[in-house]
């Protein structure tokens, strides 16, 4: 698949709308391989859905040019693309049935009745609606709907599917089942899907590869678990997941050991270089669920408590002001004793674990050395 | 607000001025009006409501019938202008950007504050045969007349002046001129309501803009598409004053016949007979509407 060539090539694509003071998709070049399963990610107004929609052909890019499949877009209408595209609001036709919902696009191609008939039926059976052929949209459920848009959009056969927020309307449960089913989906029919979301979770969980886009911009485009492990800026690592952000000074960078002093953590040491100039201003990312919790010793001096640590882990300790317990797992909000908070999440391993702390007990903490990322911007 | 049914005292205080109002000056009229339509006319001014049929009877005669049907096909013809003319006009206010589209409701509703008289007179001075329209084309015509003969083509004649006005063509241009906001606006109600992913996602999956707007666009406004049809035909049916104003002596409409009854010919009674059968014609109309839109909501 390496020599494969892009199935959608972006180069350098802008678009500004009209009386608007920032461009909404500011010079994004993007290769997207056949079979992925590619998601764009961002808070709303980063310009990922104006990015889908310019692939769709609903919107037209000021600057750069856009490929499927080799060839350029530029001079081609939505209804002459071979991608097709789920709306976030399913856009199911209210006055026909699912069937004819489902069977509109080859109808327009003129395919001959009988055989749109059966390639209705296997769409429905695809999504799991075999049996609901006569009913109309206002007698299904949302995840239904949804489902008739999916089947409506992949009975075209596209090169590309492009899904807006595919799952941002239905409830918890639907969500975390259609995550399992969209990736098994795409793996059937092998047609590489671009889906937008602002939900990191979704992302993760479904995506091959990720773009975060922030203003316009890809901020980074990495595999989910890159994403999350090694975030590029402090961007990435605050919209991906929960982190904990402190500002500090490259104080030491060799190639097997760095420091970095944060006047809110203290001194952090990491067990590997860092590509940055000696004194720099440079931030750590730790995510909450890096960090142990330690049942403090009574009356421990602070030397002792250090002691505690793991040999080569870094050390901090504060007090308790805050915890939410999930069930799973609890989180706890901790002042540090320079003043600055901390969020650390523990998980609940047995059934009493969240009755370990409580507020305002003193507590201390490690991690690992290479548990910290060091963000240059 | 709870059911009304639980606060009568209420209900009774809110209701009775406009009850008042209604029965008093349209409920009693119409009334008097329609025992008219049963009576015979007995000296100048005295009706004698004798419970006859004649006036219907005479209602009915080829003569009267057949000023309904033309009455019936002009306004109906008015309203299918209406809507072919209206509906791009509506789909183009609803894609207008949101600075544009005040204004272009504005510019439809504008003709309602102006008198329809003037607007009427207005009309007459564009179609005259030395009116504005006529002479356009005749200097149009005089333009390309002088430039044939240069290009190999024999020089036409002198511009003929057509006859614009006071006949059916007078008529019908008027009444759509008149009834084009009635059709506009409910259109515009019902297509803004439109969701636009609708559209988009037909165009995604092939269509064309034509087979988007007859497949999916059409059938979603169908109900206002049936209001605007509604409220185009019926007072189009009724009109008197552009027929009057515009129409040849064989354009008038089945208002221009009523008016005379009660003016001119003094006969009341028969008036009266030929207002209700319009009125019972309207009717029709709307109990069609009605039903239609009971179908369209059972179906969902």
């Amino acid at each position: 698949m390496s020599d494969a060539s892009p199935i959608i090539s972006i180069r350098n694509v802008t678009k500004r709308f009209k009386g608007a003071p920032s461009p909404a998709v500011d010079d994004v070049s993007l290769d997207i391989m056949p079979g992925e399963f590619f998601v764009l990610l961002g808070p709303s107004g980063c310009g990922k859905t104006t990015l889908l929609r310019m692939i769709a052909g609903f919107e037209i890019p000021t600057e750069g040019q856009i490929l499927i499949d080799g060839q350029d877009m530029a001079l081609v209408p939505p209804n002459k693309r071979p991608v097709n595209m789920v709306f976030q609001s399913y856009a199911v036709f209210p006055h026909m049935t699912v069937a004819q919902n489902v069977g509109y696009g080859l109808k327009i191609a003129r395919m001959p009745s009988d055989e749109i008939d059966t390639r209705v039926r296997e769409a429905l059976e695809l999504v799991k609606l075999d049996g609901l052929a006569g009913r109309r949209p206002d007698q299904l459920s949302g995840g239904q709907r949804q489902r008739v848009a999916l089947a409506r959009s992949l009975i075209m056969r596209p090169k590309v599917l492009l899904l807006d927020e595919p799952l941002s309307a239905l409830d918890a449960k639907l969500r975390a089942q259609m995550q399992f089913e969209l990736a098994d989906l795409q793996d059937e029919v092998g047609i590489t899907f671009i889906t937008v979301t602002h939900d990191q979770d979704e992302a993760l969980s479904m995506a091959g590869r990720i773009a975060v886009m922030n203003k316009g911009d890809i901020a980074q485009l990495a595999t989910p678990s890159d994403l999350y492990e090694f975030p590029a800026n402090r961007f990435v690592a605050d919209f991906v997941g929960s982190v904990n952000i402190f500002e500090g000074t490259l104080t030491l960078d060799e190639p097997d050991r760095a420091a970095v002093d944060c006047p809110g953590l203290g001194k952090v040491y990491l067990n590997h270089g860092v590509t940055g100039a000696h004194g720099s201003q440079v931030w750590i990312a730790l995510r909450p669920e890096k960090l142990y919790l330690h049942v403090p010793g009574e009356g421990k001096a602070v030397r002792e408590a250090a002691r505690d640590a793991p040999e080569g882990h870094n050390f901090a300790r504060g007090t308790i002001k805050g915890m939410s317990y999930l069930g799973d797992i609890t989180l706890y909000e901790i002042r540090l004793e320079s003043g600055a908070m901390i969020r650390v999440s523990r998980p609940n391993l047995s059934r009493r674990d969240q009755e370990d702390f409580t507020w305002d007990d003193r507590v201390s903490m490690h991690w690992r050395a290479d548990s910290p990322v060091v963000l240059l911007s | 607000m709870e059911d009304w049914k639980r606060g009568r005292a209420m209900f009774a205080t809110v209701a009775a001025a406009p009850l008042t109002w209604l029965t008093l000056f349209f409920i009693i009229p119409m009334a008097v009006v329609w025992l008219y339509s049963f009576g015979t006319n007995r000296g100048l001014t005295d009706i004698d409501i004798s419970g006859t049929l004649v006036n219907y009877q005479r209602a009915l005669e080829p003569l009267y019938l057949g000023i309904f049907a033309k009455s019936l096909v002009v306004a109906g013809i008015t309203t299918v202008i209406c809507l072919v003319v209206g509906f791009p006009v509506a789909l183009a206010i609803v894609f207008s950007t949101d600075r544009w589209k005040p204004w272009l409701l504005l510019a439809i509703m504008l003709p309602f504050w102006t008198n329809l008289l003037i607007r009427t007179y207005a009309l007459m001075a564009v179609l005259r045969t030395e009116g504005y329209a006529n002479q356009s084309i005749g200097w149009l015509h005089d333009r390309f007349g002088s430039i044939m003969p240069l290009v190999g083509l024999p020089a036409p004649g002198a511009y003929e002046p057509m006859n614009l006005l006071y006949n059916n063509f007078a008529v019908i241009l008027g009444l759509v001129y008149v009834h084009l906001p009635f059709m506009v606006l409910p259109l515009y109600a019902a297509l803004d309501r439109l969701d636009r992913s609708l559209i988009e996602a037909s165009l995604d999956l092939g269509a064309g803009h034509i087979r988007t707007l007859l497949a999916i666009v059409a059938p979603l406004a169908a109900p206002g598409i049936i209001s605007g049809i509604i409220i185009t035909f019926v007072p189009a049916l009724g009109a008197y004053l552009t027929p009057d104003l515009l129409g040849g002596p064989d354009s008038q409409m089945i208002a221009n016949v009523i008016e005379r009854q009660f003016k001119r010919a003094n006969d009341w009674p028969f008036g009266a007979a030929l207002s209700f059968l319009l009125m019972y014609a309207t009717f029709i109309a709307i109990a069609f509407q009605a039903v239609k839109a009971k179908q369209a909501e059972r179906r969902g």
